[in-house]
């Protein structure tokens, strides 16, 4: 019977101060496809495993400008082009009475982009991942640290990874298959 | 260290003040996921649940007859006319928007302001919000008449070539709430993610955990979606800061904008901010306060809550207070024959009795804020709570009813008397709030797990 090819290894931890110790380690040991899993967000990790900048905020700002941009043209083009009515007079573009839906369409197209944004970038909805494979990955919601090197970093190797992982405090090593 | 550094003086009466703890001791990670999951995977219900639940839902149903009723006979059911034209359901609408204000605030405000106690409150408070915005859109639509029209208030390109009047502050209402609805949905979910996940991994029943599994999406906690997770949490913070304010700013132009006396006035929108969040921290603390009770929470809802949102309740009361103070002088000040008429009409004329119930319950029960003993004690907190809440109501009441019954030529006053079907819709919304209210309590996480995890992490790190 063929062993089904594997995703990675995943070491498991008891605390932060382990895995955040962990995490630099294997970025000095030269591993660059890594994952780290946490119960909760835990400062400076996604720098120690590679991951410096995200792209979310200039997502939002584009959306912010839209909603703006768009929010101000719903209101113009009505009353200036498509149905402009003389009120005693007044100026058909009467932008201050324009701001208050202008800015709440910059707020919702701002947080529609944020969420969606943030939802897309981390690739959710996920319906299927390898790291589910491995039973005690449950307790990652709860109270157990994980650190995972990808079998497709060119430095993994099944046994000598295998080994490296079990020298860093690590409670146990566990193999991920995909 | 000098003994005499000022700053060093103040960084100890800080911490005597802060005495009582966020989180009770010796939580762990564990722990905490254990006792906040344990209360939505349980098997059984309480009793107490089921019962609540059986009268909340009983005013669902008053809510579904009275809208039933309405739709087949029309709003002359109210006892809404003219020159009474708003009558309680735009009351009930200020009312409920008001009370949703407090748990943006918490959720947002507070993160930005990095406030840890908003950690075990954030979540209810959220849920709060959105059932209060639900039971909120309830009113204008109604109020309508003819609410299967709604939708000729969005702009659209209508065969009728016409357009919304986007000058008006009721379209802007339109969009400020329906935005804050969205929003708020958005950001009570974003949160919900982690927890969902939770959920999912901690559930043993099937169908459970298929759901929590859907819902949560695959969230797996890994490093790079806490960071985007964070960003996201911050920016929608941010956006929900400023849209809180503007929401209640914009219901209360839709007075300001007429000429009614005692709307026409310019300290509304500070003045209805103020009250919206007065009035949404006692929802806050009457639904907190039997929560910790019978769920047994008050080692995550401590005392410091207790204290610190009777302190809130009471600054945002004194705002409240200055605000009354600003609109009486006002209205003898400005000279303004009608506002000064409309004044004493309120204090004296056929409405007198509630006004005068306002004011003893807005500004007199909260008074009692200012002795520690009385923000720590949950009894005395709810019973003002309540107070406050009936309080806030009976001033929309008073705003709209006492103006519009008596404007400017008396040959065109009227009185307004609520009808059953006023008090059984309103009386249902209530109902549609606690059902909401209690489902949520039932399926949901009630207090956020992951940042209390947190919240266990950096007390632990800071006595390190």
């Amino acid at each position: 019977m063929r062993r089904p090819p594997l995703y990675g290894l995943m070491a498991e931890f008891d605390n932060v101060e382990t895995l955040m110790d962990a995490a630099h380690r294997t970025r000095a040991a030269g591993y660059r496809q890594i994952d780290a899993f946490t119960p909760f967000p835990v400062e400076g990790l996604s720098q120690a495993i590679g991951f410096h900048k995200t792209r979310l905020p200039l997502i939002v700002l584009i959306g912010g400008l839209v909603g703006c941009g768009g929010g101000f043209f719903l209101q113009w083009w009505p009353n200036v082009v498509g149905y402009p009515l003389d009120i005693g007079g007044k100026p058909h573009n009467s932008w201050p009475a324009f701001i208050p839906i202008t800015f709440e369409l910059t707020i919702l197209c701002a947080a529609l982009s944020t969420v969606f944004g943030m939802l897309a970038l981390n690739g959710l909805p996920t319906p299927y991942h390898p790291v589910f494979n491995v039973e005690r990955f449950a307790l990652a919601s709860r109270d157990r640290f994980f650190l995972c090197i990808k079998a497709k970093d060119r430095k993994f190797d099944r046994i000598r990874t295998g080994e490296f992982l079990s020298n860093l405090h690590a409670r146990g090593v566990f193999e991920v298959e995909s | 260290m000098n003994p005499r550094d000022p700053i060093a003086e103040e960084r100890t009466t800080l911490v005597i003040e802060e005495g009582l703890p966020v989180l009770a001791a010796g939580h762990t990670y564990k722990s905490v996921t254990d006792k906040i999951s344990a209360i939505v995977l349980a098997k059984k219900r309480g009793r107490g649940w089921w019962i609540g639940l059986a009268i909340a839902l009983t005013g669902f149903m008053v809510l579904n007859y009275s809208i039933a009723y309405l739709l087949a006979v029309g709003v002359g059911i109210w006892g809404i006319n003219i020159p009474v034209g708003w009558g309680f359901a735009i009351t009930n609408f200020v009312w409920w928007i008001g009370i949703g204000h407090a748990g943006t605030l918490i959720s947002a405000f507070l993160l930005l302001m990095r406030q840890k106690w908003r950690t075990s409150i954030n979540r209810f408070a959220e849920a709060m919000t959105i059932f209060a915005v639900s039971c909120a859109g309830v009113f204008p639509l109604l109020h309508m008449g003819r609410p299967w029209l709604f939708y000729w208030m969005l702009p659209y390109p209508d065969t009728m070539g016409t357009w919304p009047q986007f000058r008006s502050p009721l379209v802007w209402d339109v969009f400020a709430v329906s935005t804050y609805a969205t929003v708020s949905v958005l950001f009570w979910f974003v949160g919900l993610i982690p927890d969902l996940a939770t959920l999912r991994d901690r559930a043993k029943n099937l169908f459970a955990r298929k759901i929590y599994g859907f819902l949560s999406m695959g969230w797996r906690g890994s490093a790079m979606h806490w960071s985007r997770h964070e960003t996201a949490t911050l920016l929608l913070a941010g956006l929900a800061t400023p849209l809180v304010v503007s929401v209640h700013t914009v219901v209360s132009l839709d007075f300001t904008a007429a000429i009614v006396p005692g709307w026409h006035s310019t300290i509304f929108p500070p003045y209805f901010v103020a009250g919206a969040i007065y009035s949404g921290f006692a929802m806050v603390l009457t639904l907190a306060i039997p929560l910790r009770k019978f769920y047994k929470l008050d080692d995550f809802i401590t005392l410091r809550h207790l204290d610190n949102m009777g302190k809130i309740l009471l600054a945002t009361g004194l705002i409240v207070a200055y605000s009354y103070m600003m609109e009486t002088f006002m209205a003898f000040y400005s000279g303004n024959p009608y506002d000064r008429s409309m004044m004493m009409n309120r204090m004296f004329g056929p409405y007198a009795t509630v006004y005068w119930a306002l004011i003893v319950c807005n500004l007199f029960a909260v008074q009692t804020l200012w002795w520690p003993k009385m923000r720590r004690s949950a009894l005395g907190l709810f019973i003002v709570s309540l107070i406050v809440q009936t309080g806030m109501w009976l001033e929309r009441f008073v705003i709209i009813v006492t103006s519009l019954s008596r404007d400017f030529l008396p040959s065109s006053w009227g009185m307004f008397y609520p009808t059953k079907w006023d008090w059984m819709t309103f009386l249902g919304t209530i109902g549609l709030f606690f059902t909401l209210f209690y489902l949520f309590i039932r399926y949901l996480p009630m207090i956020s797990i992951f940042e209390l995890r947190e919240l266990v992490h950096k007390e632990e790190e800071s006595k390190a």
